[in-house]
């Protein structure tokens, strides 16, 4: 077997596989030896933070050798995937990037898996992202940094950049991630690769450490649309286990002609603003005359409270991500550090439990939630945030369909560039709106900058995922090379 | 709005993070840096909006009143750090009304 | 007047108000926002499951019969059930609250202003206490700190069983209007079927805030509040204690401070919780993983329909359907299970006044005295109604169904059988009665000399003694009769 595995979709290795022309055991084995490959050596990428070695290629045998419900339809047959660590297995680690989870074995699985599962998909392995889902270049892992398979002197984005690296560096060609305000959009912008967020409740999420359960969705990662949308299209179901799940129908993603005639494409003023990296904005119009050609209407929009998201986002998620990690206490799973007295054992747990940043939000987020501080803060953040939401709306009721715009305002920095942690927030401008508002999202690459990938993001309503889809097909055929050049 | 070092201790309590005490001065600064961001939302009139409150589309959904429970995977042993005849045990605490728990029970 | 160093004396000069914070598990068989099961008793921690573990990732999601439950006992507590109610996280770290968090709620709650009516006054005007809120929540774990030296042990099997809080307004004014409220609360909860409500169990806890201020002061004093008592009269006395202490603080112009204080019962006093000052900032917000509760009026009113007569209705219709007197009724509504028995004998046999009679009398005597639940009474309703019925058909005289009866507790047996077999069935045949009234006359001549004579009264001593003869098999009603014709001979 040559290396042409690793380089086949999803779709497509998993239609061999399942009709039996390619067995799930040499892929599952290059995608190990890959992992292993890239993962160590002088400069490795630390994608991973537990390869299911040799379990993977163990579960790959069993498959081949017909030990599996063989009647269930299995489009993703013998495909690798890459699970963000903060997603719950039970037979890897779940350790989140931090230390106070360190060889943590989850004893039930997340609903995101187990349906990956069900469609074939073989995980093998554990991606690295920043702690708990903080941060935005993978820097904040307790377990070292992700680096950016297209240049290893920078980031991956975060903090689903092992998950994204992994796509990118053509080890597994799908990998789930998360988002909370920009997690998955943002590293598969910085590695060029197609990450999807799903609309709020769309995804279950069950078995998803949370961060900040009123933005968290699982998203999917993909080195080109179809793939993405074939993993997506699998995880999206209603899932009584999360009270958030939405029971609405869930539509087939994976149809796009390449016509989008008819179809109306928002461009909003503040997600081109004068300071926008003049290679991003170049690339980002180069994009829509793509749409254009293939018959969409460009229009200029406002969604006029765009410059309060950060602000919001950064007060509602600390908020509920100081209360998610309360019951990391080392009375139950994951560190303890025994001390004599309950208290001192508590904040010695947390203290050497959490890493600086997530230290920085529950400090942050307690804030913000205590006495004499709701209502300035975090009630008030809740209100500006339904504004938020409102020029969604409003832009998407007066007949625009979908929005474009660039993914991040800059292609991926270098280690150490964003020591204060507000320029770090700013990394995610463009993309937190879609978690507050709920809405779906993906960036998809169009295009690069000294090298650098350039993603471009498509918006749309609530459940209007096979808009957005549709719409990134049209744009990866237009763009075909042009989109990694 | 801006924190002090009193206060970055007192919500280091409420959250159970041990803080060094030279660390305080840097994060009473890395907050304020933060929070001075903030403060363009106080600006924003909010009069009559609700305030978000519960995301998605729908409402509460209801389980039925059964079993079976989800099952785990694991044992207890394998996962708590500390176990002593089926229960999670913790540094002993007075009787009632320690000051580490407000209350007894969370009712 | 002297001052007293008793600070009871002084207490005459204050005024106690009181307000109670009831805590009722509902009587559910999962738990409020999982399925693991809320079975009491199984070994520690096996009741547990990912979510009420709170594993990382795990999410709630609420039980159906809890809210059922919660919204009745709210409709049942006269208060408006809100149709659409928030839950919020309340923040604290407790080993035995496993999320760091308790799943309550907050600003919106199921259900305000209600009013509980818990007596009258001298005057027949009712004492009505007002309800403030009902709100839907999860119990904490257990901690155990007397079961290691060293360490606290930790059990999960009550962690997340649903409750409802019950808030009452500052309406009481006696540690005895609270016993009181919480006596007619209990036969509230029960009647609804709610809740077990065993303070015992811990499916019932009462926390108090009390404060005290001079009589003919509108303005309420600065209150505390109490804790850790495990029984109505453990309430009553804490309260008396606290009220006490407030009246002598004032006394000595001391200022109140606002505080937790907790009851020792066993030394019958009350003493200060220690705590933090931030353990009262519970950073309450909305539960993002939980959307609002929405319940339709038509839904509500349908739970409501589905309660149970409640006590108050039950009083006014034994009243005004079968004319009971205040003291039965009293008696019968406090158990539930013996006035459906009562109404399950007055459907067989309709004279309610002798079923009253009867369940009041031999029916309580008996279950009493063998420490019997209603349920577990071996004479069942329709048995006793054709009892009744027997003596009203002069089958078998009042006294010897007394017997009767003794017989069926005894053996379980039927009453027209039993009545055959023990020789109980009344006699009415002439011919037998005047034997017995033969040998009467020859054991009271003296009476019946003056009977005779025109002495009325005696006529009960003559019928007794017929009676007596008879074993009290003969018919009373006959047996007058023919007392009656002999004295005109
Ligand atoms: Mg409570
Ligand atoms: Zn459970």
């Amino acid at each position: 077997m040559s290396d042409d595995l690793l380089s086949m979709t999803a779709h497509a290795l998993g239609a061999a596989v399942a009709a039996g022309r390619v067995r799930a055991v040499d892929a599952v084995d290059k995608s190990l030896a890959r992992a292993r490959e890239l993962d160590g050596g002088d400069a490795p990428l630390n994608c991973f933070l537990t390869l299911a070695d040799p379990a993977a290629h163990d579960e790959a045998i069993r498959m081949d050798g017909g030990h599996v419900d063989a009647d269930a339809p299995r489009p993703l047959a013998g495909v690798p995937v890459a699970i963000k660590d903060n997603i719950a297995t039970h037979t890897l680690p779940t350790s989140c990037g931090s230390r106070i989870l360190h060889g943590y074995v989850s004893p039930y699985e997340a609903t995101a898996v187990r349906l990956l599962r069900a469609a074939g998909a073989i995980v093998m392995g554990k991606a690295n992202m920043d702690e708990f889902a903080m941060g935005s270049s993978t820097e904040n892992s307790a377990y070292g940094p992700t680096r950016n398979p297209i240049d290893p002197s920078r980031v991956p984005g975060g903090s689903s950049g092992g998950s994204a690296a992994a796509v990118a560096a053509g080890i597994t060609s799908i990998a789930l991630g998360s988002e909370t305000g920009g997690s998955v959009r943002q590293p598969a912008a910085f590695c060029g690769v197609v990450g999807v967020k799903p609309t709020y409740g769309r995804v279950s999420r069950y078995g998803l450490v949370a961060f900040a359960s009123s933005l968290d969705q699982v998203g999917v990662f993909g080195r080109t649309v179809d793939d993405a949308a074939l993993a997506f299209q699998v995880i999206a179901a209603h899932d009584p286990r999360d009270a958030t799940s939405a029971t609405a129908p869930v539509d087939d993603y994976r149809v796009g002609d390449g016509d989008l005639t008819g179809l109306v494409v928002g461009k909003p003023a503040e997600y081109f603003p004068e300071s926008l990296d003049p290679a991003v904005r170049d690339r980002s119009e180069r994009a829509l005359d793509a749409l254009r050609s293939r018959g969409a209407t460009i229009r200029d929009v406002s969604m006029p409270h765009t410059e309060l998201a950060i602000p919001v986002y950064y007060i509602v998620a600390p908020a509920e991500a100081s209360s998610n990690l309360a019951r990391f206490d080392g009375v139950r799973y994951g560190l303890r550090v025994p001390q004599p007295q309950l208290r001192d054992m508590y904040e010695a747990t947390r203290s050497q439990g959490f890493g600086p940043e997530v230290t920085r939000r529950i400090l942050l987020g307690t804030y913000v939630l205590s006495a004499g501080y709701y209502d300035a803060y975090y009630r008030q953040a809740q209100r500006v945030r339904s504004l938020i939401a409102a020029d969604f709306a409003n832009v998407f009721s007066s007949g625009v369909d979908v929005l474009f715009t660039p993914t991040t305002p800059t292609p991926a920095f270098p280690f150490g560039a964003k020591s204060d942690p507000y320029e770090m927030y700013l990394s995610d401008i463009f993309t937190v709106t879609a978690n507050l508002a709920g809405v779906p999202a993906m960036s998809l690459p169009i295009g690069r900058v000294d090298g650098l990938p350039v993603g471009g993001q498509i918006l749309a309503p609530h459940f209007g995922e096979a808009a957005m889809f549709r719409v990134a097909y049209a744009l990866e055929s237009v763009l075909g090379a042009e989109a990694h050049r | 709005m801006a924190v002090n070092e009193r206060e970055v201790r007192r919500i280091a309590e409420l959250a159970r993070l041990g803080i060094e005490d030279a660390r305080v001065p840097m994060l009473v600064d890395e907050l304020n840096r933060i929070l001075e961001h903030m403060d363009v939302l106080s600006k924003v009139d909010t009069g009559r909006l609700a305030p978000v409150e519960g995301m998605g589309a729908g409402a509460m959904p209801l389980r039925h009143d059964a079993g079976p429970p989800i099952p785990l995977a694991r044992t207890r042993e394998e996962f708590a750090p500390e176990l002593r005849d089926g229960f999670f045990t913790v540094p002993r605490l007075a009787t009632h009304g320690d000051p580490d728990g407000g209350m007894e029970s969370g009712a | 007047m002297n001052p007293s160093p008793d600070t009871h004396e002084s207490a005459t000069d204050y005024e106690m108000v009181v307000g109670l914070e009831v805590h009722v598990q509902l009587k559910t068989s999962t738990k409020a926002f999982c399925n693991c099961s809320t079975d009491f008793g199984a070994p520690p921690n096996t009741n547990t499951c990912p979510v009420c573990l709170a594993l990382p990732g795990a999410l709630p999601v609420l039980n159906l019969h809890a809210v059922e439950l919660a919204v009745r006992t709210a409709s049942a507590l006269r208060c408006t059930v809100h149709e659409t109610s928030i839950f919020a996280r309340k923040n604290y770290f407790y080993p035995d609250l496993p999320k760091g968090y308790q799943i309550s709620q907050f600003d919106r709650p199921l259900a305000t202003d209600g009013a509980l009516v818990i007596g009258e006054t001298e005057k027949h005007t009712p004492i009505t206490v007002g309800i403030t809120r009902v709100h839907m929540e999860e119990d904490a774990g257990k901690s155990i700190h007397d079961r290691y030296p060293d360490a606290t042990a930790i059990d999960l099997n009550r962690a997340g069983v649903p409750l409802i809080e019950i808030v009452s307004e500052p309406d009481m004014r006696s540690s005895a209007e609270a016993g009181s409220f919480l006596r007619v609360l209990k036969q509230l909860l029960e009647y609804a079927q709610v809740s077990d409500v065993s303070m015992e169990e811990g499916s019932l806890r009462v926390d108090a805030n009390v404060s005290a201020r001079r009589r003919g002061e509108t303005r309420l004093g600065t209150k505390t509040e109490v804790k850790n008592m495990n029984s109505f009269s453990g309430v009553e006395r804490a309260l008396e204690a606290e009220f006490a202490r407030h009246c002598g603080m004032l006394d000595r112009g001391e200022a109140i401070v606002q505080q937790t204080m907790l009851w020792d019962g066993a030394k019958g006093e009350v003493r200060p919780a220690r705590s933090k000052e931030d353990s009262h900032d519970y950073r309450y917000f909305p539960e993002p993983d939980l959307p609002p509760l929405v319940l339709t009026k038509d839904w509500i009113d349908e739970q409501s329909a589905l309660l149970p007569e409640l006590p108050a209705a039950k009083r006014e219709r034994f009243a005004s359907r079968y004319g009971l007197n205040a003291y039965d009724i009293d008696v019968l509504v406090a158990d539930r299970e013996l006035a459906n028995y009562f109404e399950a004998v007055v459907v067989a046999h309709a004279d309610p006044k002798t079923a009253c009679n009867w369940v009041m009398g031999e029916v309580r005597g008996a279950l009493n005295a063998n420490n019997l639940d209603v349920a577990a009474f071996p004479i069942r309703p329709p048995d006793l109604a054709r009892l009744l019925d027997m003596v009203q058909d002069g089958v078998v005289s009042r006294s010897a169904a007394k017997r009767v009866f003794a017989v069926m507790l005894a053996t379980g047996g039927k009453p027209e059988a039993v009545a055959r077999d023990e020789g109980l069935l009344q006699v009415s045949d002439d011919g037998q009665l005047d034997g017995w009234i033969d040998a009467a006359i020859a054991a009271h001549p003296d009476e019946w000399t003056r009977f005779r004579g025109g002495e009325k009264k005696l006529q009960g001593v003559l019928v007794g003694a017929v009676m007596k003869q008879s074993g009290g098999r003969a018919d009373p009603r006959k047996v007058n009769q023919l007392l009656a014709e002999r004295a005109k001979e």
